[in-house]
């Protein structure tokens, strides 16, 4: 077990690493990542596995096994649909449009490799 | 979490860590498919690691759940149009916080009685926000696939009986902490799936991605809860990183809409839902509508266009063909950019998704700072399916719903061009005075209609 402080420590970091990370986020990129972000809260499908596998009586399995649905529905859906969206953000089809220095630094061109 | 071995819980670091790398790959164009597809690694490693560290009882009804969960998740995300996005999403994220509710649940009936106070509150406040992430998502679910009105949804005494079903589930939520009793949470999540519908329901149809954000934040707090009950480092970290990184999107969007999320959930379109619509004065005014060719010549002999898309060109699908026509154009010499609105579409950003399933690149969109300040040396603009975001009245009109909204500004341009089905008002259900300017031409018809219409006039000339 872990301790109710160090939980909460862990608990105070990760809302700091939230903010940082999502600082600042071009309008473009709002929908795919709210759609990445629901997906990884998915994760609550192991929890459903962790309470399905010591759930006892057909009450506490039921709900554990409802729960696993609609964990697996999250997780693997959420991941499927941001790919999808993020797909359509190819390099192939920005470059057809030629290069202005413009272009450069607004495309999503995974290829290019001056991020920094 | 029963797994205490040192691999077990490296492995789940492993994973939070790829959920940290996934949100910051997301929040840039070039690192975004690489961040999710991360995020999808680090989802897969922790659910195989709690399938084979955990002692399981019942392992086959466990997978044989996931393969349904599978089943239903995979085709629905393949298979959505690009326009039913947004509705997807709030879908997939109700689920999500369904699932904690019931996992905090479940816990609770298995070991309520002997956890410590805090563990329990962590349970209520689980149910309770699960709950209302559930019912609330479900309602903008809804609200989006137009099952139900996008308009507001307000009934005589509505805030009291919200803030009195609130202040119940509060009150049972408390009491199950000295009570420890299983029907009263029971009844908390009763209550809580209720409130989730009253919240959404005031909700107009145009603030409703906003609302979603928010849920899916609601949720990702919810996963954190359950993180706690169930004594879990991952759930904690990768639920707070959404709780975080989601309130943060949320402010982004409300910012782009120029909205205050108090507003947008309590405030405007409750109070004044038809109060700020001159509807019966302006639907009376003349209108001048004109034929393809008409628009084509006004198109073709313009030295630059601006296109102003809307939902309306994705539910008609003419991505492409908005797309034809702007070649045709470009082909006779003229200037053509799309000015895209952050919140055009569905969801802020969505409209960029669409376009870039239509091919269009990138050098010819302009965010709308941009287009505004080139919009008086524009010739023609082109909006298609759009309406609220061109909406003059959300810069003069105070009592306006969408007063305060930042908008294209359509009118700055010498002539403009109305793809439209009908004078029917758009999503936040407000007239537009921009319809009956003298320099407005509406083109009547389904969006894809006219403008393959447009195309063959243009070809013509």
């Amino acid at each position: 077990m872990t301790g109710d402080i160090e939980l909460l420590t862990i608990f105070v970091l990760s809302v700091f690493v939230g903010f940082e990370v999502i600082s600042k986020v071009s309008p473009i990129l709002h929908t795919p990542l709210m759609s990445g972000a629901n997906a990884i809260h998915g994760v609550i499908l192991v929890g459903a596995i962790v309470v399905a596998g010591q759930a006892e009586g057909a009450l506490q399995i039921g709900l554990a096994l409802i729960a696993v649905v609609l964990a697996t529905i999250n997780m693997v859906g959420g991941f499927v649909v941001t790919d999808r969206m993020l797909e359509m953000f190819r390099p192939s089809d920005r470059r057809r449009a030629g290069g202005s220095a413009d272009e450069q630094t607004q495309l999503p061109t995974p290829t290019s490799r001056d991020d920094r | 979490m029963s797994g205490s071995d040192t691999w077990v819980q490296l492995a789940y670091l492993v994973a939070a860590t790829c959920f940290i790398v996934a949100l910051k790959g997301l929040s840039a164009p070039r690192t975004a498919r690489t961040g999710n597809l991360l995020g999808a690694a680090g989802a897969v490693l922790a659910v195989t690691v709690a399938l084979v560290s955990e002692d399981l009882d019942h392992l086959p009804l466990i997978i044989a759940a996931m393969a349904i969960g599978v089943a239903v998740g995979v085709p629905a995300a393949r298979r959505v149009p690009m326009t039913g996005m947004p509705q997807l999403v709030a879908m997939f994220n109700g689920v999500g916080g369904g699932a904690a509710a019931a996992v905090a649940f479940v816990e609770f009936l298995r070991s309520g009685d002997d956890d410590p106070v805090a563990v329990v509150l962590a349970t209520v406040f689980s149910v309770v926000v699960g709950c209302v992430s559930l019912t609330g998502s479900l309602v903008t679910f809804a609200k989006l696939q137009e099952l139900m009105t996008t308009r507001p949804v307000v009934f005589p005494g509505g805030r009291f009986v919200s803030a009195g079903v609130a202040a119940v589930t509060v009150g049972l939520g408390l009491a199950v902490a000295p009570t420890r009793s299983e029907g009263l949470l029971a009844a908390v999540a009763v209550a809580g799936l209720a409130s989730g519908v009253l919240f959404v329901l005031p909700v107009g149809g145009a603030d409703v991605p906003v609302v979603i954000s928010l849920l899916n934040a609601f949720t990702g707090l919810t996963v954190a809860a359950s993180g706690y009950v169930l004594d879990s480092t991952l759930l904690i970290v990768a639920g707070t990183l959404v709780g975080a990184a989601g309130t943060v999107l949320t402010r982004l969007m409300a910012a782009a809409m120029g909205r205050s999320i108090a507003s947008i959930l309590f405030g405007a379109f409750t109070t004044v839902s038809t109060a700020g619509t001159t509807g019966s004065a302006t639907s009376t005014r003349p209108v001048r509508s004109g034929g393809p060719e008409d628009v084509a010549i006004l198109l073709a002999y313009a030295r630059r266009v601006v296109i102003i898309p809307g939902y309306g060109l994705a539910v008609a699908q003419a991505q492409h063909t908005v797309k034809e026509l702007a070649d045709v154009l470009m082909a006779r010499g003229v200037r053509v950019m799309y000015g895209v609105h952050a919140v055009a579409g569905r969801m802020p950003g969505h409209m960029n998704v669409l376009l870039a399933e239509a091919r269009v690149p990138y050098s010819q969109l302009e965010e709308m700072d941009q287009a505004n300040s080139d919009m008086p040396a524009t010739d023609v603009a082109l909006v298609v399916g759009a309406n609220d975001v061109v909406n003059p009245s959300a810069r003069t009109e105070t009592g306006s719903p969408i007063f305060g909204m930042p908008i294209i500004d359509a009118d700055a341009a010498r002539n403009v061009v109305f793809l439209k089905r009908s004078m029917r008002p758009g999503f936040a259900g407000i007239d537009n005075p921009l319809l009956y300017d003298p320099k407005t031409t509406m083109l009547f018809g389904d969006a894809k209609d006219s403008l393959a219409k447009l195309v063959a006039a243009v070809k013509a000339l």
